[in-house]
């Protein structure tokens, strides 16, 4: 809980900091790009965070994300598949995906970040492939259904919600009750901290492992198909370049450890909008975007040393109070 | 009379949640072998630790001759010539014996090994503790009591005048036993002094000079070598008469729980073991280090299922094929490392009670948080935990109170067939005579229960009936009139035939 409002007050702040350094931030225009942007940046970070959970990594999400955005279109406009068709071929391909990483991972016990990084190489080398590197997009066409990006819910006089916010809503409100309400989700708690002691009590680690990396490439699958309706058209090369850096920074700002066994979807949302309100500042604040990297770096790591260190603080004063109590 | 080698006031030693050492002292005279002994979590390998500067103490002198000494790391130790001879060997597996013995100070010519001095080096003191070996066998090919004996020539080689050995013979065979016996009175009339730990205490009447006891992290009394008898050093140990402290009433009764035939576990498959425990009864389960005890109670809860056999619970065959299994099938595995097997040391009292549950008490996925609650309102009133509260993050708690959880979890689990590895491992002495009481108030319930333990009062104290493990196989059972250490140490040592199997125990 304290750790959720402390990340609430570094995200009240930059934004404080960027409105009072911009005019523009508060517009209505901008303030529906970054809440559509932190929608679409939060079903892939809420995905990763299962992950993180179990004390895993996922790399794959940003070619995931390119696979999906890329094969969406493709199938749709290229191969002229009918859409039921399509959007289940990728869902299906995005399933798949998280079956063949955990699978990897709990029967070969290959390590994640070996697996999911392949994943990185082989999933954006497949598009570019079937792409042959071009270009693919919706064009004119598919008004309807790209309106599930691109559509707006009136929300405030003069001010509307971005469509993906529904999807984030419905994805998060499942998320959270899964994790909090559900065994399931005590089982990947427990299991993240200490895989040994939750398979010796009964837990079948295996197969709650392989579901945290299904639900992270599916939701990769998701936000990749919003993604691609967004902004209607997608370059195979670049497509969802770095997007589970930001889905794992965002994962991790918003409380999830990656000692594993830590976190929650609240603290994932917020940590989510932070990335981009920041990704938001930069763009509007200073002149040039190359600096991007490194000021997001510096805000994580920032946020992280922090967290530690009152992590610590805390452990010593449990400690010694617990001392207190044992000699007593 | 000159100072003693080594001398230690006053020690204290705390550690997250429990005090280890609350004011120990103690004296080494020169070539004298004294034990240490005491119950698990007496405080006794802290003290070897701190002596050996592996940790140090939060207050308390160390005087080494007589001088005041601080020991920071294990080379200030060994710099005053004190040498630890770890329970769990600390040698290079991949490495030549001579290679072990000079490890990190290495004669070298011209600025490479003189491997030619190693050889001349390692042989002199192979020679002294009595191995006979080439110093260039690899360290692989010995066996435990001969690596035992190469990391004693090791502390030799760096002239140790004090050698510290930690529960040395609880991987030895009966023979390597004697000779390392035999080692250490060479040793003693060569000078050089031996702190002994042991849990044998009929090792410590044969060589001890001297007994220290320690009890609950504190001096519980000392006896001069005329004096050192077992009943003298138990009562010390366990502070009163043993009857008291071993709750200990028949219950059994005749319907069978648990029936296992010809299971092979994966560790010793050569071996095909069969056992059974009746409702109410609490087996001992004895052996030396590495016998196979935890194997097969791992092997049974299905951690690492077994490659052949049969289990029968309550007259219900059984084949658990991990332990949700098990649990389903009525077992429960209180494991022997609570830290790494048993507990979700970051979680709270509430969730560690539950875990092995929640899958039994589920509303169709869902948490059941009442009845996760009234869990562990009823586990922490029956097991007497002591908590702050209930989120309380069991790695706060004491060894004794952390144990008590992991028990309370498998008894939520309202097993028939309850197994315990070590169960007081590291736990003080209260929190040991509620686990005895736990057990008796199981077993009178009719819950059959296996427990293994290296702690030979505890088996001698606590179980109706006794089997015993010798290199992975059930080598004899013992009944509770039969029961003394040398009759288990017999058994788990091989120097008996096997006892007449009864049917259980018949080898299939």
């Amino acid at each position: 809980m304290k750790k959720i409002l402390g990340i609430l007050g570094l995200l009240v702040v930059v934004c404080v900091l960027t409105a009072l350094a911009s005019d523009s931030f508060l517009s209505a225009y901008n303030l529906e790009n970054l809440i559509r942007r932190s929608a679409l940046f939060g079903i892939l970070s809420i995905g990763v965070a299962f992950v993180i959970i179990t004390g895993g990594i996922d790399l794959s999400i940003g070619s995931v994300v390119c696979l999906v955005g890329c094969a969406l279109p493709w199938l749709l406009t290229v191969q002229h598949w009918p859409l039921p068709l399509a959007l289940l071929a990728v869902i299906a391909l995005s399933l798949a995906i998280g079956l063949a990483h955990g699978l990897l991972i709990t029967k070969l016990r290959i390590q994640p970040f070996i697996v999911t990084l392949c994943g990185l190489l082989l999933y954006r080398g497949i598009a570019r492939g079937f792409t042959q590197d071009q270009t693919v997009g919706f064009g004119t066409g598919f008004k309807e259904l790209r309106s599930l990006a691109t559509g707006k819910i009136p929300f405030l006089p003069g001010f509307d919600l971005p469509a993906p916010v529904l999807f984030l809503a419905v994805v998060a409100l499942l998320a959270a009750v899964f994790l909090n309400r559900t065994i399931y989700g005590r089982y990947l708690l427990a299991l993240g901290r200490n895989p040994q002691a939750a398979r010796y009590s009964g837990i079948q680690t295996d197969r709650m492992v392989l579901l945290a990396y299904v639900l992270s490439s599916g939701l990769a699958g998701l936000g990749g198909s919003l993604f691609v309706l967004d902004v209607n058209s997608a370059q195979p090369v670049d497509f969802g370049n770095f997007y589970e850096l930001y889905a794992i920074a965002a994962a991790v700002l918003g409380g999830c450890s990656l000692r594993g066994g830590e976190g929650g979807i609240v603290g994932v949302l917020i940590g989510a909008t932070l990335m981009q309100v920041l990704r938001n500042m930069i763009t509007l604040v200073t002149t040039h975007n190359n600096v991007e990297f490194a000021i997001i770096g510096a805000v994580i790591l920032i946020g992280v040393v922090a967290d530690e260190i009152t992590r610590r603080i805390a452990a010593n004063r449990r400690a010694a109070r617990a001392l207190q109590g044992a000699s007593a | 009379m000159s100072a003693p080698l080594l001398e230690v006031r006053n020690l204290v030693k705390s550690f997250p949640g429990v005090r280890a050492l609350k004011g120990v002292s103690l004296s080494l005279g020169h070539g004298e072998v004294l034990a240490v002994i005491g119950e698990n979590g007496a405080g006794k390998s802290t003290l070897m630790k701190i002596l050996a500067g592996v940790q140090p103490p939060d207050s308390g002198e160390l005087l080494v001759d007589g001088q005041p000494r601080q020991l920071r790391s294990v080379q200030d130790a060994l710099a005053l010539g004190i040498a630890l001879i770890h329970q769990e060997l600390n040698l290079a597996e991949t490495l030549e014996v001579g290679a072990n013995i000079f490890l990190g100070r290495e004669p070298t010519r011209w600025g490479l090994i003189d491997r030619t001095k190693v050889r001349e080096g390692a042989r002199v003191v192979l020679e002294q503790v009595g191995l006979r070996i080439d110093p260039d066998t690899p360290l692989s090919d010995l066996t435990i009591g001969q690596q035992q004996l190469v990391e004693i020539a090791k502390a030799l080689s760096i002239q140790a005048r004090v050698l510290i050995m930690d529960e040395p013979t609880s991987s030895l065979s009966v023979h390597e036993a004697q000779a390392l016996e035999r080692l250490i009175k060479d040793l003693r009339s060569r000078g050089v002094s031996i702190v002994y730990i042991s849990h044998r205490l009929g090792e410590v009447e044969a060589i001890a000079d001297r007994v220290v006891v320690l009890r609950d992290g504190e001096n519980a009394g000392s006896l001069p070598r005329e004096s050192i008898r077992r009943e003298e050093m138990v009562k010390l140990m366990v502070g009163r008469e043993l009857s008291q402290f071993y709750p200990h009433q028949p219950h059994q009764r005749p319907s069978v729980a648990l029936r296992v035939q010809g299971v092979r576990t994966v560790q010793h498959p050569i071996h095909s073991l069969s056992l059974e425990l009746h409702a109410g009864e609490i087996v001992g389960l004895a052996g030396l280090v590495g016998a196979g005890r935890t194997e097969l109670l791992e092997a049974l809860f299905g951690v690492t299922p077994p490659l052949s056999g049969s289990i029968e619970i309550a007259g219900k065959p059984v084949q658990p094929r991990s332990p949700i299994e098990a649990i389903e099938a009525g077992l429960a595995l209180v494991p022997e490392d609570r830290k790494h097997h048993g507990l979700v040391l970051e979680m709270g009292v509430r969730e560690n009670i539950s875990l092995a549950s929640l899958s039994r008490d589920q509303n169709a996925g869902f948490l059941n948080h009442p009845r996760e609650l009234a869990l562990c309102e009823e586990m922490t009133a029956a097991m007497r935990i002591k908590t702050p509260h209930r989120e309380q993050p069991v790695q706060f708690l004491s060894g004794g109170n952390q144990q008590k959880v992991v028990i309370g979890k498998w008894l939520a689990t309202a097993p028939k067939v309850l197994f315990l590895d070590e169960p007081t491992r590291g736990v003080d002495i209260g929190a040991k005579q509620e686990i005895y009481r736990l057990m008796e108030e199981q077993a009178a319930k009719g819950v059959a229960i296996l427990f293994a333990s290296s702690e030979m009062e505890e088996i001698l104290g606590m179980s109706d009936r006794v089997l015993v493990m010798h290199e992975g196989r059930l080598s004899g059972e013992l009944p509770r009139e039969a029961l003394s250490e040398e009759s288990i140490m017999a058994l788990a040592t091989g120097s008996a035939p096997s006892t007449p199997a009864p049917a259980p125990a018949r080898a299939l």
